[in-house]
């Protein structure tokens, strides 16, 4: 009877090897993000060093796109199964007035700066939530190919409206955000402006009408890496996303293009720490996010992706690219140079208008 | 195996079918240029002109069909370097050979003499549109392949790769898949929960599917159909469900809720396919062998096993593919620690458009050719066994 004792051996072994593995969970902490460059520039500047001084194990899950929907099915599930969560600062916002995250207090929950200023001090504006502890200061902006706008490059982001001068389809997100400030700002409505043209129907029709002028032109993108693909095989001559997406088509895969930096929009990305954990998770939650917000993890963090630490104490540490050599700064979306005309994601207006601005703007699209 | 006698056609009739040929063709090259109606008509000209001449002045057709190489392929060269001398050769060997083979009527050949110029014409386009659905089925597969060797870090087919150079072809995405953590604990996590589920689902399913064959059961219908519903109710709404209720239980993020969700699944396909083999089997054997004293057990591994053993190993190897390569169920079910190589390839699409991606599928694509090539195999050697097939 060899062959039953063989199936028996294997059903057992198929009943029995999950519990195995099912118990050690004990020390183990789920981290949520990005993934791609950003997960890997964090794994490197944060977990890794973290990993090594507590001997906790970190597990990455890269579903901060669909966080919000997440914890919201978890909460409900009563089975919250992730310790600490990379989000943007709107979802981050939303998840703490719908009580999905937990609320902290900078001054006694994050380490203060080597200097002795304290965290809240540190990150000054920054903190636009209770909840919110920002980690970087991104910038969505242009980047355009070299080789296809020919002996004029692109130097104004009204360049992108203008068909003419620079003939080609062109990558924007589809959303809202962004999309509307810029085709006001190119429209004539004066920078300071903006949102208050915006909040009136008349505006957001201006700036539905703007971009209809180029619509037929462009390609939506929904995920932060199809704008580097689509620039790579030459499909758009300039296309918007994320500025560390850009810095790695540019200077680590080598491909013809460059960055337009006009009008980048900043917005900030941090943890977050879900509501609900048990005494023993958020403990473990807080000390890792007590050391991985910290000046110097901030600092590190810029070694391997061209975002912006958050901390004010942090930027004078910034550093050279890991691999590259290259020195970081002149990279960053805050640097002096690159910041010469900007805008701040408005939250506020965004947390208000959104939900209308995005029925008439997919209305617009469906067109 | 001439079946029909045949003359050879006019130059005209023969150049009409050339010229339909070359503006086919003459339509996908024009499009790629920029103007698919010049295409057509350049294509359409070049080959009536062509086979015209053949049957008229040339009419020696070794000669005429290497030219037809060389030529095309010389031209393809100054359009477009190696890459253009291959599609060219390739094109000018096919018109070659299609000049001559509607010129000399070898078509008409190997079909029945009673046939009709339409059943004749519909034999054909039969044919090509058999072929048109097979291109339209393997090109995706066709265009990831050769993807997965870039050198680059995008889905790209770049000028070096295009120009045949070494340069431009690479297994760093191949290597990146064997050596990243993320890679590898995915393909650890699949390689562990596929074959637990495949077992709990062969044997769950080739029982139910012997309880569900003998006729004294009741509702029977019924039971099968709740059986079978995995395959039928749409996978988000399966998963859904198994979120909330394995939530519950404490089951969701755990290897072993992984292993029954994806053993829910498969049990249909085990079930489908053991009870196909089971209408062959002849239930007088398990009388025979109960009667010579063996009691059910003994019965059915020595003697109902064994005969529909390829039904149960085809069953399993769609239940063991349809685990390895679910990602709906697992995304609700699994957490970040069972992370398995379909998710880990949907976040790395979404996230990251990286060619890695393309190193693994071509791998899968492999593992799956082989797999099913097994079930084909057993399929044919469980006909012969039962006599019938014709070998």
């Amino acid at each position: 009877m060899k062959f039953t004792k063989l199936t028996a051996l294997a059903l057992s072994t198929a009943i029995c090897a999950p519990m195995a593995f099912a118990a050690d969970m004990a020390d183990e902490m789920t981290i949520v993000s990005w993934g791609g460059a950003y997960s890997n520039s964090q794994q490197k500047a944060y977990h890794e060093p973290y990993m090594e001084k507590t001997g906790v194990s970190i597990i990455n899950d890269e579903s901060s796109a669909e966080a919000v929907a997440k914890l919201r099915a978890m909460n409900e599930a009563g089975n919250v199964t992730w310790d600490v969560v990379d989000v943007v600062a709107a979802d981050a916002m939303r998840l703490c007035d719908e009580g999905l995250a937990m609320e902290i207090d900078p001054d006694t929950m994050l380490a203060p700066a080597p200097d002795g200023t304290s965290a809240a001090d540190d990150f000054g504006d920054l903190l636009v939530s209770e909840c919110f502890i920002p980690q970087i200061v991104y910038s969505t902006t242009f980047g355009y190919r070299t080789d296809l706008v020919g002996d004029t490059p692109p130097t104004s982001v009204c360049d992108v409206f203008d068909l003419e001068a620079y003939p080609g389809k062109r990558a924007l997100e589809k959303r809202p955000i962004n999309n509307m400030e810029w085709a006001l700002l190119c429209d004539g409505v004066p920078k300071a402006e903006v949102y208050d043209v915006l909040e009136t129907a008349e505006g957001q029709e201006r700036a539905l009408a703007k971009l209809d002028t180029i619509k037929d032109s462009v390609v939506w993108w929904s995920a932060g890496a199809d704008t580097p693909q689509l620039l790579a095989d030459g499909e758009v001559v300039m296309g918007s996303t994320y500025n560390g997406r850009l810095f790695s088509v540019i200077e680590e895969q080598d491909q013809p293009v460059a960055m337009l930096w006009d009008a980048q929009v900043f917005d900030l990305d941090g943890w977050i720490i879900p509501a609900g954990l048990s005494e023993e998770r958020k403990a473990r939650a807080l000390d890792y996010i007590y050391f991985a917000t910290d000046t110097q993890r901030l600092a590190d963090q810029a070694k391997y992706i061209s975002y912006g630490p958050a901390r004010q104490s942090s930027a004078p540490l910034v550093g050279k690219h890991e691999e590259l050599g290259i020195d970081m700064a002149p990279h960053m979306p805050t640097d002096p140079e690159n910041a010469k005309n900007t805008f701040l994601y408005n939250y506020e207006f965004w947390a208000d208008y959104r939900d209308d601005i995005d029925a008439k703007f997919q209305a617009w699209l469906a067109k | 195996m001439a079946l029909t006698p045949v003359t050879p056609q006019t130059p005209g009739f023969t150049a009409a079918a050339s010229a339909a040929v070359g503006a086919f063709f003459g339509l996908f090259i024009g499009t790629a240029q920029g103007s698919g109606l010049l295409g057509i008509l350049i294509g359409a000209g070049l080959l009536a002109v062509l086979a015209f001449v053949f049957k008229t002045i040339v009419k020696q057709e070794k000669p005429a069909r290497l030219a037809m190489l060389l030529g095309f392929g010389a031209v393809g060269f100054a359009l477009g370097g190696v890459p253009g001398l291959v599609v060219g050769a390739l094109l000018g060997w096919f018109f070659g050979w299609y000049i001559f083979f509607v010129g000399e009527s070898r078509y008409r050949q190997t079909l029945a003499p009673y046939l009709t110029p339409g059943q004749v014409l519909w034999h054909y386009t039969f044919r090509v549109i058999c072929g048109a659905i097979f291109v339209f089925l393997i090109t995706p597969i066709l265009v990831v392949l050769p993807l997965s060797f870039n050198a680059e870090d995008f889905f790209t087919f770049t000028p070096e790769m295009l120009q045949f150079k070494a340069e431009g072809y690479s297994l760093k995405h191949y290597r990146d898949f064997l050596t990243s953590s993320d890679w590898q604990n995915s393909l650890k996590n699949s390689v562990l929960i596929a074959p637990m589920a495949t077992i709990l689902s062969v044997s769950f399913g080739t029982l139910a599917a012997i309880g569900l064959s003998s006729e004294h059961v009741p509702f029977r219908r019924a039971i099968m159909a709740i059986l079978i519903s995995p395959m039928i109710v749409p996978l988000i709404i399966s998963a859904a469900g198994m979120y909330f209720f394995y939530s519950r239980i404490g089951l969701q993020g755990t290897y072993l809720g992984v292993v029954l969700a994806h053993a829910a699944l498969g049990i249909p396909f085990v079930i489908i396919t053991v009870t196909a083999t089971l209408v062959g089997f002849d239930r007088s054997l398990t009388r025979a062998a109960a009667n010579m004293g063996a009691d059910p057990v003994t019965t059915f591994f020595k003697v109902q096993m064994p005969l529909i053993l390829p039904g149960v190993i085809s069953g399993g190897l769609f239940a063991f593919i349809t685990s390895f390569d679910e990602v709906v169920v697992v995304l609700f079910v699994g957490s970040a620690g069972q992370k398995t190589l379909p998710w880990q390839m949907f976040t790395g699409l979404r996230e990251q458009i990286s060619p890695t991606i393309l190193a693994v599928a071509t791998i899968l694509v492999v593992i799956s050719i082989m797999l099913l090539t097994t079930v084909e195999m057993l399929r044919r050697r469980s006909e012969r066994l039962r006599g019938m097939s014709p070998q």
